[in-house]
């Protein structure tokens, strides 16, 4: 079957293997679940998927301790427990990923800088060795495969159970307040000046120029208190089929983000959204990935130290839109500390996540880019790349030959495998 | 946990059988899990009670053991109102004509396991004037066919069998359901290659019996496309079917 990730890019053919089939350790293979990532991590000649292991094991409705499968939804655990007051305490930017995913790219929220990667909230997980011996993980047993399999790309061994931490929640509501502002340094005195709040993210118009460069639309927030927990099922949009290429240029892009950016009201405002609405507002419409047209796209996100964040963030910005490769709306975001996870994308400071759509030129820019995130200390987020290299990864993942080495000692190179992983060498 | 009204499922381990329980459980009904693997089954329960806060009960059954068949029922505590046999083998055509062992495992566990488990039931639902079941059938039962004419044969008793029973029950108020899948993507076909429009998933076949049961309809073609391809399969004369490689 032919198989891509999120970005549509690459597409390659791959064979299903199965979890109880005894020819399963004959060749190397990668673990996937709902194919969310966007580049190439989850991608591989073999494939085991993930998605039929869905079920839930224990829930503990006093500490809000919940043990599930690997494959497991987001939006399962959300639709399951929202009604029942919990939430999960670290959510990305789609509910459609399994939690096995979650773990094994230590995804982060728009609460890092308050609360950190979902990692944090994770008790402990069971892992599945090529040797078919199963391994208890936490933070005390086996401490190196708890801090090599959470960001550990799924290269470590298979995720079976995961017990995770929901936290209790009175409202499906959130008051959200949007702060508009000019310019990057707004932006950034903005996000400064909110961080108390445990919800933030930034909406950035990254074609903006000159003196707009950098303005974008700071939406900050937090659950309410209204005691309203009904669940519906929220309403989905269809993108049907693959948009023609010529659809997205930088005309259009800069119309749609002009149109977006005015819709604001200047300085703050506030209101009640869906915690649906704030957290997941691309899930509303279904295959928004199809706008990018069948050749796909690279969503680049980079991340970089506080103290050259403005710096870097102007320079990079500039690149991005004299460029005029044409993305929506970027994201910017601010992160708190970076966690002891080997290879968890998250230090402190601020990341930019943008997407290109596929075209011959794209490489050769995002390795440009790439450098110098690098030498600004920055790293991309290996959820997201299909690009990055081998040297770009060495440098900036300074845990990232541990991680190698790991993986020998255990013989795990020779059972797990991503065209990921085969790029960058680990 | 509530007083709602139980359902039984006997092969609750299957693919099918996982995807009408959490149906059936949405709706807030509580459920008897019956199946040879218990071990599995607690995962299904726990996983059924926290997702649907209802009830959920297993109990150890074997299709074969047609002496427990009878006794199982008898067992649990409150009557179900609706009952799904959801159970069943299916090996290699090949395999089965040269063992007479997976003859006997296909026709005792589809066909005498079905009808020894249903004739308890049937007794307790006609003195009750309630309740419904479910046989899942299979469109293999149409037709023998050389390339499955074992596991078709048994499948085809049984459609026969509950033919008769909703007869029988009629009268009764009890309704009888064949339901009859086509290609369905599970366990027990894992290994095969099955064109996209003819296959369904056990969730889409879970939704068909929930609402099979909730319309009164007495026959079911999970995908109604099988309908016609059967009635295709049986108009064909026997002088041009037997030259066919169906």
């Amino acid at each position: 079957m032919k198989i891509s990730a999120w970005g549509r890019y690459p597409y390659i053919s791959s064979e299903q293997v199965q979890l109880d089939n005894s020819s399963l350790w004959s060749e190397p293979f990668i673990v996937n679940g709902n194919l969310r990532s966007y580049g190439d991590a989850a991608l591989s000649r073999k494939h085991l998927n993930t998605l039929k292991y869905n079920k839930f094991l224990n829930f503990d409705y006093i500490s809000g301790l919940l043990t599930c499968d690997a494959g497991i939804l987001l939006s399962e655990v959300i639709e399951v427990f929202l009604p029942r007051g919990f939430f999960p305490l670290v959510v990305p930017g789609t509910k459609l990923i399994t939690i096995g995913g979650a773990l094994a790219c230590d995804i982060h929220g728009k609460n890092h800088h308050s609360y950190g990667c979902f990692s944090n909230s994770v008790d402990s997980f069971k892992l599945l060795l090529p040797n078919n011996q199963i391994l208890f993980c936490n933070r005390n047993i086996n401490t190196e495969y708890f801090h090599a399999t959470c960001g550990g790309m799924g290269l470590t061994g298979i995720i079976l159970e995961i017990s995770f931490y929901l936290k209790k929640i009175n409202s499906k509501w959130i008051n959200q307040k949007s702060i508009k502002n000019k310019n990057l340094i707004e932006t950034f005195d903005s996000f400064e000046y909110y961080n108390q709040i445990p919800y933030s993210v930034a909406w950035i118009d990254c074609l903006a120029r000159k003196k707009n460069l950098g303005r974008s639309i700071l939406m900050v927030g937090d659950f309410c208190n209204d005691g309203d927990l009904s669940f519906k099922q929220p309403k989905k949009l269809n993108v049907p089929f693959n948009f023609p290429s010529f659809i997205l240029n930088s005309f259009s892009v800069k119309l749609f983000n002009n149109f977006y950016y005015r819709k604001f009201p200047a300085g703050v405002s506030e209101n009640k959204v869906l915690y649906e609405d704030f957290f997941f507002p691309l899930d509303s419409i279904q295959n928004w990935n199809r706008i990018y047209g069948k050749n796909g796209f690279i969503q680049f996100q980079f991340i970089l130290p506080k103290e050259v964040s403005f710096i870097g963030l102007e320079s990079i910005l500039n690149k991005i839109s004299n460029s005029q490769l044409g993305s929506f709306l970027a994201v910017l975001k601010l992160y708190g500390k970076s966690n002891d996870n080997w290879l968890s994308f998250p230090i402190e400071g601020y990341s930019l996540a943008l997407d290109f759509k596929m075209s011959s030129d794209l490489p050769n820019f995002i390795e440009k880019l790439t450098d110098e995130v690098i030498e600004f200390g920055g790293r991309i987020y290996l959820a997201k790349d299909a690009l990055l290299k081998k040297e770009q990864f060495d440098i900036s993942y300074e845990k990232g030959n541990e991680f190698r080495e790991f993986r020998i000692k255990n013989q795990l190179h020779k059972y797990f495998s991503s065209l990921q992983s085969q790029r960058i060498g680990i | 946990m509530n007083n709602k009204p139980w359902i039984s499922i006997f092969g609750a381990n299957s693919d099918i059988a996982i995807e009408v329980a959490r149906i059936y459980a949405s709706n807030g009904y509580n459920l008897y899990l019956l199946s040879r693997n218990v071990s599995s089954l607690q995962r299904i329960k726990a996983d059924l009670q926290i997702r649907f806060e209802v009830n959920v009960e297993i109990y150890h059954f074997d299709a074969t053991d047609f002496k427990k068949n009878s006794e199982i029922y008898d067992i649990l505590p409150t009557k179900p109102i609706g009952v799904i046999i959801a159970f069943g083998v299916m090996f290699d055509q090949k395999s089965t004509q040269d063992s007479i062992k997976l003859i006997e495992l296909t026709v005792e566990t589809n066909f005498l396991g079905s009808i020894t488990i249903l004739e308890t039931i049937a007794k307790d639902f006609e003195a009750r004037k309630e309740g419904f079941i479910v046989g899942i059938s299979s469109v293999a039962g149409e037709r023998g066919r050389q390339s499955n004419y074992i596991y078709g044969s048994t499948k085809g008793a049984f459609s026969i069998y509950l033919e008769g029973l909703r007869h029988r029950l009629y009268k009764s108020n009890v309704r009888v359901i064949t339901v009859k899948p086509g290609f369905v993507n599970t366990k027990m076909t894992e290994n095969l290659k099955l064109p996209f429009i003819l296959t369904a998933s056990p969730v889409y076949v879970a939704k068909k019996i929930f609402y099979a049961v909730e319309k009164n309809k007495k026959t079911v073609y999970i995908k109604s496309i099988w309908r016609y391809i059967m009635l295709t399969i049986k108009l064909i004369p026997d002088f041009l079917f037997n030259r066919t490689s169906l």
